[in-house]
């Protein structure tokens, strides 16, 4: 076994790498960025190495300094964790060059899955199935209808040159063919000039069902079991189980043996996953396979007793396979939520921001937290907002449920923006419970999501109404301590002589008028004051509030183009107008991205821009004004 | 620490009695004050609403600290005083506390005949502004008026205490460093443009205020002119062009958000006289006050359990307490502020008014406030009393009351009659505050006193001419006489008038006078220099 590892990564799944290290004996070098410095795996870690600053480009990415660091500390294997160089041929290759072990797959696997298209080749060789479809150059009505026939309705018709939906038709049945393709392609022509049509078998609520896979360098090849990880937003994984329901071991068995033969086509080595679509009928289709180990390993460690980690450090170090097939079992069902800083109702928009609280549930054996941040820390623009993965464990899943549902009503984040109260609306939704979940859970039971958000906000709103009074009534208390008369009953605040005050709360994304109560008790609550309001946490979860001020209109500074700031800390993307030049008022003048996502600033009124102060590519502070805009004379 | 030992027994059928009939009179002034508070009516709020403005005391209360008290004044103003009803006489006045420091409000409610000036809108105006004088309190209107009351001008506009008397305060309370801050958040035509050109700072908002000496309609049959409202005198007219405005609201909201910025940087600080103590509340509860005054307010009581209700642990430290009996003085505090109070324990005679002045005395030296419980139907009348010089005692009494150079706050918790009214600081005698219980009646004299005098006059002329008088014939004849004065002396008819500050519930004595108290210390107390005590 090594005796020193360097773990090229952050957060939660360093932190993760190194307790296990740690419980094997194995010393662990932490790398970080200047954002990192004073982070959870930093502190974790038996040494540290500064890599640079804080863009993970310019840190965590580069492969040099990695290697660098490795070899400067004498480490004797990489463990690049999930992201960053993970997956990447050319760190593994380098870590060859320098004698370094890479914990992962040979690069070879690491080439072969790279590429989807080629992936998709190898596993049709490999007889791994692969969702149907055609892709030929024969553009025949009568060649692609056979095609069609051939795979069986529904299907789906797509423009080669396709997106957004244009040129894009399910079909049914074999009777409804003709007419959808002729329409498909007209629209094809008229949206892309390119009418050429590809057809694919069209799944119907098709689940995520992935394969976990291990395989050693003494062609020793088991798969511990599946996870289900239908349930997305935004195509990324949100909760995830093992097992997955309703699967019977039939299925398991063939979809397993089938993610060792699709590994072994590649001569795979460590932990890999191997992803599957699995539709209504119980067919499976490759979709494609990830070298690495997962985020939600953690599931398929609590049903099965192993700990991956400790199973790719065997492996890597040339050992053979902790266990046999025959000696693994499935116990019990776990689930994995997780959690994210972002804005579940701002169509996920990530988050950022200080954890002025951070109270996770209490982790038992029921109950795992994994986490590399503490309260305190910055969840920063750099990086992935994950704040933590909750993992839970018993007997069966409706129990395992239980413990989730009480779990998440028990995490107490503060301080920014979290999907707790999503995941907590998700986990109870109804047809969750059932365990009757696809891809398009999320669109699909909106409703029922959002509209229980209603029901939530009617209980929350006394309740915080509650909590501002205290806090003004607290206010009125300091500041009377300040003052020269303490005990003047103008210091009061109880509104004597005034009719009672209706106090404008925003909830969530709700804004709710209600009166305060001064017999509300607040007894079981916590109420941690953010930079704009308050988070307020229930026996029934959590909520974000502040008290709405009065619309105080716009100020005419802001409307002579005064105060153009930056909405969040992002990059600049681009200056959309020149220096000078006349605008609209709503007219688009610059873009700025954060967290993947796209701002744009408008202008305020009819006018030009005098100065940008900042250019492309500059990262920016929320807030930060970013142009001086001059309005023109009316 | 002399805590006041009740003698109420809040279980006897007296003391249920008692409070049934306090109860109901505070449940009507209640009722009539809510009623009060809604302005113009339904339809009127609603049409301001509908212009994007808010209720005059919705601006009150935006303008306030967030849960802070609001001690409205003169609520009652012109109420069953004019042909038409005008609720709180269209005005609304107060002092609140608006960023830490209190302050005057005065606040025009054009729902109520387009917050135009009836003769006691004008005298309530007046009257804040009197309070803001007195007091050191900065004043803030919120202006949204028509100006005078054209049909009433010869009430309105040409005598000393009329619409000109408003400028001629904002001035000189200007010059005394009284900031004047005024918000123009609608109307503000003619005479009424002076309030926000006469203010230090003047807000006004966009789209709902103007300013103008004269409106588009006076304009155009004076010149011709064709000019709308807005340009004629609106928030970009005044902020840009004219600077008869300083700042531009966006909205109501923003104005009193504007409002708030220019008391917060007044750069005040109160001064507070005396040194303060924790406030402790009475270790009675105020609401028995209700069952402690007799329904019959002929039977007497002792006013101490009155007191023993209303100051700071119930502690008070009788003056003289053997000496002239039926005038109770003593120290205690409110709030944790020094008060001394003077109160009636029934008719005043020689022995009591010396004590009083007395006592007044101490309280001007060493500048302690005065509080007033009037319950007096007067000094006592007779040959030997009048012998005794009752007249001379009398006067040294109300020489200390006028000539105290100490806040004065005077209290009506029962009768308030004749010379009495005087000895112990009547509306005449500038109380700082004054303020009626529902239970209180002022006159010259009692109703049947008054109509015994005149039916023993008329008696006379009758007898004087040879002629009877019937018993029925006198007791027709008095009759009117005690119901004019019942209905002149009722706390309405007083409160509609200006003749005191506002009607209150008993249970809020505390409250009421804690408030205005604490209000006060905003002034320096002064040195005290007496008249001339007649020996």
């Amino acid at each position: 076994m090594f005796t020193k590892i360097l773990i090229a990564n952050r957060g939660e799944i360093a932190c993760r790498i190194i307790k296990t290290a740690r419980a094997m004996g194995v010393s662990t070098v932490a790398v970080y960025s200047d954002a990192d410095r004073h982070a959870l795996h930093v502190k974790m870690a038996d040494e540290a190495i500064h890599i640079g600053p804080s863009p993970s480009n310019e840190s965590y990415l580069v492969i040099q300094k990695i290697i660098q660091a490795a070899l400067q500390t004498g480490a004797e294997a990489i463990h690049p964790g999930y992201g960053f160089l993970s997956e990447n041929a050319e760190f593994c290759r380098q870590c060859a060059a320098n004698n370094l072990i890479f914990i992962g797959p040979p690069i070879e696997a690491i080439l072969a899955m790279g590429s989807k298209s080629a992936a998709k080749t190898i596993m049709a060789d490999a007889g791994v199935p692969l969702v149907p479809g055609y892709h030929g150059d024969d553009q025949n009505y009568e060649v692609i209808k056979q095609a069609a026939n051939q795979m069986g309705y529904p299907v789906l018709l797509k423009a080669a040159a396709g997106g957004g939906g244009k040129g894009m038709r399910a079909v049914f049945s074999e009777a409804e063919f003709d007419e959808a393709l002729g329409a498909a392609k007209r629209e094809a022509i008229n949206s892309f000039n390119d009418d050429i049509m590809l057809v694919e078998k069209y799944l119907l609520k098709p689940r995520h069902v992935e394969i976990q896979v291990f395989c050693d360098s003494h062609k020793n090849a088991v798969y511990l079991f599946e996870r289900d990880c239908s349930v997305q937003r935004r195509h990324q994984k949100i909760i995830e189980e093992a097992p997955a329901p309703g699967m019977t071991d039939t299925l398991r068995k063939k979809m397993g043996e089938t993610a060792i033969k699709a590994a072994k086509a590649i001569n795979y080595e460590g932990a890999g996953t191997v992803e599957f679509l699995l539709d209504a009928q119980g067919e499976f289709f490759f979709m494609e396979m990830n070298t690495r180990l997962q985020v939600e390993h953690p599931v398929t460690e609590m049903i099965s007793g192993q700990d991956l980690v400790e199973w790719q450090l065997q492996v890597a170090a040339g050992k053979t396979l902790p266990c046999t097939q025959a000696q693994l079992n499935i116990s019990g069902h776990a689930f994995e939520a997780r959690v994210y800083a972002e804005d579940p109702d701002h169509d996920f928009l990530p988050a950022t921001g200080i954890l002025k609280c951070l109270q996770a549930p209490s982790e038992t054996t029921h109950v795992r937290v994994d986490t590399g941040v503490i309260q305190g820390d910055e969840v920063s623009i750099y990086y992935d907002p994950l704040i933590a993965k909750l993992v839970v464990w018993d007997t069966d899943r409706d129990r395992a449920l239980q413990r989730l549902t009480e779990a998440l009503s028990n995490y107490r984040i503060g301080g920014l923006t979290t999907n707790i109260g999503f995941l907590y609306n998700l986990a109870t939704s109804k047809a969750f419970q059932r365990g009757d979940l696809n891809t398009g859970y999320i669109e699909e039971h909106e409703q029922e999501i959002f509209r229980r958000r209603d029901i939530d906000i009617d209980y929350a709103a006394p309740l915080a109404a509650a909590a501002i009074n205290k806090q003004q009534r607290q206010q009125a208390i300091v500041a009377a301590k300040h003052s020269v008369d303490p005990n003047s009953p103008w210091h009061l605040y109880n509104n004597w002589g005034l009719p009672q005050r209706n106090l404008s709360i925003q909830i969530q994304h709700a804004v709710v008028e209600q009166t305060p109560d001064s017999n509300t008790s607040l007894d079981d609550l916590m109420v941690i004051p953010t930079g704009s309001g308050f988070d307020l946490f229930t026996p029934r979860g959590f909520f974000h509030c502040a008290e709405v001020k009065a619309d105080l209109g716009t100020d005419y500074r802001e409307a002579d183009g005064g105060n153009l700031s930056a909405p969040m800390n992002g990059t600049l993307v681009a200056l959309l107008v020149d220096l000078g030049t006349e605008v609209k008022k709503g007219d688009s003048l610059l873009v700025m991205e954060a967290m993947k996502m796209e701002h744009t600033i408008m202008a305020p009124s009819d006018g030009s821009v005098t100065e940008f102060y900042f250019k492309a590519g500059d990262l920016v502070d929320g807030g930060s004004q970013l142009l001086a805009f001059m309005r023109s004379n009316p | 620490m002399t805590v006041i030992k009740s003698n109420i027994n809040t279980k006897s059928a007296d003391f249920q009695a008692n409070a049934a009939v306090m109860q109901a009179q505070t449940k009507e002034l209640k009722a009539t004050l809510a009623k009060i508070s809604q302005g113009g009516g339904t339809k009127a709020c609603e049409r301001h609403i509908g212009r994007g403005k808010l209720l005059a005391r919705e601006r009150v209360q935006g303008l306030l600290d967030p849960g802070s008290p609001f001690l409205e004044l003169s609520a009652l103003a012109a109420h069953g005083v004019y042909d038409e009803d005008v609720p709180a006489a269209g005005i609304i006045t107060g002092i609140g506390r608006v960023s830490g420091q209190e302050c005057v409000l005065v606040a025009n409610d054009a729902t109520v005949k387009g917050g135009s000036y009836y003769p006691l809108t004008v005298k309530k105006h007046l009257r804040a502004q009197a309070i803001a004088a007195e007091n050191n309190l900065p004043c803030i209107y919120l202006v949204d008026s028509g100006g005078a009351n054209l049909p009433r001008q010869d009430e309105v506009f040409p005598d000393r205490e009329h619409f000109g008397r408003i400028f001629f305060n904002q001035a000189n309370m200007s010059a005394r460093n009284i900031p004047q801050i005024a918000a123009v958040m609608g109307s503000c035509t003619a005479g009424g443009a002076y309030v926000p050109a006469m203010a230090d700072e003047s807000i006004i908002v966009r789209e709902q205020g103007t300013i103008f000496l004269a409106g588009p309609p006076l304009v155009k049959a004076a010149t011709g002119e064709v000019v709308t409202a807005e340009e004629l005198g609106g928030a970009d007219v005044h902020c840009r062009i004219s600077g008869v405005a300083d700042h531009y609201a966006n909205n109501d909201h923003h104005a009193l958000d504007l409002a708030r910025r220019a008391i917060a940087r007044l750069n005040r600080s109160k001064p507070v006289n005396g040194n303060l103590k924790d406030a402790v509340e009475p270790a009675y509860d105020a609401s028995e006050i209700y069952g402690v005054v007799p329904a019959d307010s002929r039977q007497s009581y002792d006013v101490r359990e009155i007191i023993a209700r209303t100051v700071d642990g119930s502690d008070f430290d009788e003056f003289k307490a053997l000496y002239g009996t039926t005038l109770v003085c003593g120290f205690a505090r409110i709030f944790g502020y020094p008060v001394g109070i003077v109160a009636n324990n029934g008719i005043l005679f020689s022995e009591s008014a010396q004590k009083g002045a007395h006592f007044i005395e101490l309280c001007a030296q060493r500048k302690i406030p005065l509080v007033f419980l009037q319950n007096i139907t007067g000094f006592m009348v007779g040959k030997q009393y009048e012998n005794n010089g009752i007249a001379k005692h009398g006067a040294k009494m109300v020489t200390a009351v006028a000539t105290a150079n100490v806040p004065k706050f005077t209290l009506l918790i029962g009768g308030s009659f004749g010379a009495g009214n005087y000895g112990m600081c009547g509306r005449a005698y500038d109380p700082r505050f004054m303020f009626m219980w529902p239970n209180a009646r002022i006159s010259v004299m009692g109703g049947q006193q008054a109509a015994g005098v005149l039916a023993q006059v008329t008696r006379d002329k009758y007898q004087r001419d040879g002629k009877n008088w019937s018993a029925s014939d006198e007791a027709e004849f008095k009759q009117p006489i005690i119901d004019s004065y019942e209905h002149q002396g009722h706390p309405y008819y007083a409160s509609a008038r200006l003749w005191d500050d506002g009607v209150i519930d008993p249970a809020d004595t505390r409250m009421v006078l804690g408030l205005a108290i604490s209000a006060s210390h905003n002034q320096i107390i002064g040195e005290t220099k007496f008249g001339v005590f007649r020996m």
